[in-house]
């Protein structure tokens, strides 16, 4: 189904260590690892490349670069001070180069992970690197964290996935438009806004792309969700190696180790029985404190061995028609997208602009703030209102009411599942009733 | 909900009329978090205000340019990345420097330090730096919905006879 076609630049180092992962039929486990130094970043390079599972790299990126404050990401080095990743740009290609060179990792498919709506910096420094792949999009790194216009996010984008499709033969760029800010996002969106932001990456020169989705609430709906995604992405994008991957949940994360762990498995399992290639994990630390490399190997362990040994049960299958109901709504908001202009570029701006996309809950002046989704009493997501949005299945108008305190119970939803199913050994996720404050369909 | 010390200064209660009013919501420069600033907005508009959401990583000048812009009757800042007590105080301090914003009611909560609840937290620093209460994380949102649902809390009175039309 995702086999390539017609591709004819050579494949890149990280695209293909994910294709022979998908050939071996294994699932390629990644950390989101990131830190400062050359000698700690390289260790954990080398623990990751090390470990028994099957392993791409990840090099996290620091806030500072993330904005362009290369001076301060450089100052932060010299006094010796905490950054929260590792700064590309600060230390340089070659210093980074020699860095993988020496964690043993010169053959090691290595990802950068970043951030920023204005990336050309940050893929000029991988390039000089010798790295071919990273990750983000025009949308879904410009919405959720910055106040960057829209508009400057898109013309900074496509300029960018320019300079690495003619300066890295057979470089690999991931959208991140199926995790629009970590939880609430009902999966239609997400798919569309991956499908959406892969058909820009190719048009802008790219041949290799990956699709993203990350868990929500509802195991079967994630599974409808991938297949939909699936089924989009070799309509669109039939003519490029893609692959899929998924995120574990990025919401509020269970407290309890053993409820964390349950939901890292979970999401292991899911991604091996819906034949996704890729997983991006979390830690059981991830609740507490900046998890340490340790932490990192012990996920990817975790989440490799879940994936070899997942069984399906009854309670994982989605309802009849609901993996076609996604794939519709998703293919409904992509074509009246790409209807509005011929040119992408000018296309996404104009649809946000009308509310033909509309994150809910997302702040950005940009997003037009007429949507809301909720959770419903089987752990599904659901439109509450769709505002402009082509959804046909669902209340339109203006933004229905969701109080405070249930806001809140959606958004704990899945930790309070997962930290009461592992106080509880009785207890499955898949027996809980759904946690928080749970609103009725509405019809 | 701890037992820290009482987080609220109540200023004297402005005789006069309460009713909808309307709260500008906002973080900090070198917050990215948005969540929270949702939750308030919706928790603000069930007692009956009018919220305007600037959203996250908020410079102190568009912070100022959005009160003029808007004439709000409080300001609510929130911050959970542990900067709040460092990125509140240089905010208050340009804030209060100008003079039609002197008197404008502002307060401040969220996880505003990296350490949590421990050493009495930064409540005392944030009032006597210009914020009209502070509502640290450790104290629970409760504090809050009190400070909103009081008749004499300053801020959402009118301080004329006449309120706004909305």
């Amino acid at each position: 189904m995702s086999a390539p076609v017609g591709r004819t630049t050579p494949t890149g180092s990280f695209a293909a260590a994910v294709a022979a992962a998908r050939s071996d039929g294994e699932l390629v486990v990644q950390p989101r690892m990131g830190f400062p130094t050359v000698a700690q970043m390289g260790a954990g390079l080398k623990a990751v490349h090390g470990t028994s599972a099957r392993t791409v790299g990840t090099i996290t990126l620091d806030s500072y670069t993330r904005v362009g404050d290369h001076a301060s990401a450089a100052r932060a080095l010299e006094r010796d001070e905490e950054l929260n990743g590792f700064p590309i740009v600060a230390h340089g290609g070659r210093t980074t180069r020699e860095m993988i060179a020496a964690a043993g990792a010169g053959d090691f498919a290595i990802q950068v992970r970043h951030g920023s709506p204005l990336p050309l910096g940050i893929v000029q420094a991988l390039i000089d690197a010798g790295l071919d792949a990273t990750e983000g999009g025009p949308v879904s790194y410009c919405l959720p964290y910055s106040r960057t216009p829209l508009v400057e996010a898109v013309d900074a984008w496509a300029r960018s996935c320019e300079v690495l499709a003619e300066q890295v033969p057979g470089a690999h760029l991931e959208s991140f438009g199926g995790c629009m800010l970590g939880q609430l996002c009902p999966p239609s969106l997400l798919v569309a806004l991956s499908v959406l932001e892969g058909v820009f990456f190719r048009r802008h020169g790219l041949r290799s792309i990956s699709l993203s989705y990350a868990q929500q609430t509802s195991f079967p709906q994630d599974v409808a969700a991938l297949a939909a995604l699936r089924r989009l992405a070799g309509e669109y994008l039939g003519d490029t190696d893609w692959h899929v991957v998924l995120y574990t949940y990025m919401g509020v994360f269970p407290r309890t180790v053993p409820g964390a762990q349950a939901l890292l498995r979970e999401s292991a399992r899911l991604a091996a029985l819906t034949g996704t290639e890729r997983l991006i994990v979390k830690t059981a630390a991830e609740a507490h404190r900046i998890p340490t490399i340790e932490d990192n190997v012990h996920a990817l362990e975790t989440a490799s061995e879940a994936a070899r040994t997942a069984t399906a049960t009854p309670a994982d299958r989605p309802d009849e028609g609901e993996a076609e109901e996604i794939h519709a709504e998703a293919r409904d908001m992509v074509e009246a997208v790409l209807e509005l202009h011929r040119d992408i570029d000018r296309a996404i701006p104009a649809a946000f602009a009308r509310g033909y996309l509309d994150v809910p809950y997302c702040l950005h002046a940009d997003n037009a703030q007429r949507t809301r989704s909720h959770i419903d009493s089987r752990g599904r997501l659901r439109w509450s209102s769709v505002g402009r949005m082509p959804v046909r299945s669902a209340p339109g108008g203006t933004a229905a009411s969701v109080g405070a305190d249930e806001l809140l119970g959606m958004l704990s939803h899945v930790q309070n599942t997962f930290d009461r199913a592992a106080l509880d050994p009785a207890a499955s996720p898949e027996a809980l009733p759904a946690a928080g404050r749970i609103r009725q369909e509405t019809k | 909900m701890s037992a820290a010390a009482p987080a609220v200064i109540t200023p004297e209660p402005l005789p006069d009329t309460t009713g909808p009013r309307r709260v500008l919501v906002s973080s900090v420069s070198s917050d990215s978090h948005t969540w929270n600033l949702v939750f308030l907005q919706l928790l603000i508009e069930e007692y009956g205000h009018t919220v305007v959401n600037v959203g996250a990583c908020v410079p102190d000048e568009l912070l100022i340019a959005e009160c003029r812009r808007h004439r709000p009757d409080m300001v609510v800042i929130s911050s959970v990345n542990g900067h709040g007590h460092l990125d509140g105080r240089r905010l208050i301090a340009r804030l209060r420097a100008e003079p039609d914003l002197a008197d404008l009611p502002v307060v401040i909560g969220g996880k505003l330090g990296t350490r949590g609840a421990e050493g009495g937290g930064h409540t005392r620093a944030l009032v006597e730096a210009g914020f009209d209460a502070v509502f640290e994380d450790s104290v629970g949102i409760g504090e809050f919905r009190r400070y909103l649902a009081a008749p004499d809390t300053r801020a959402l009175r009118t301080a004329g006879s006449a309120a706004p039309a909305l």
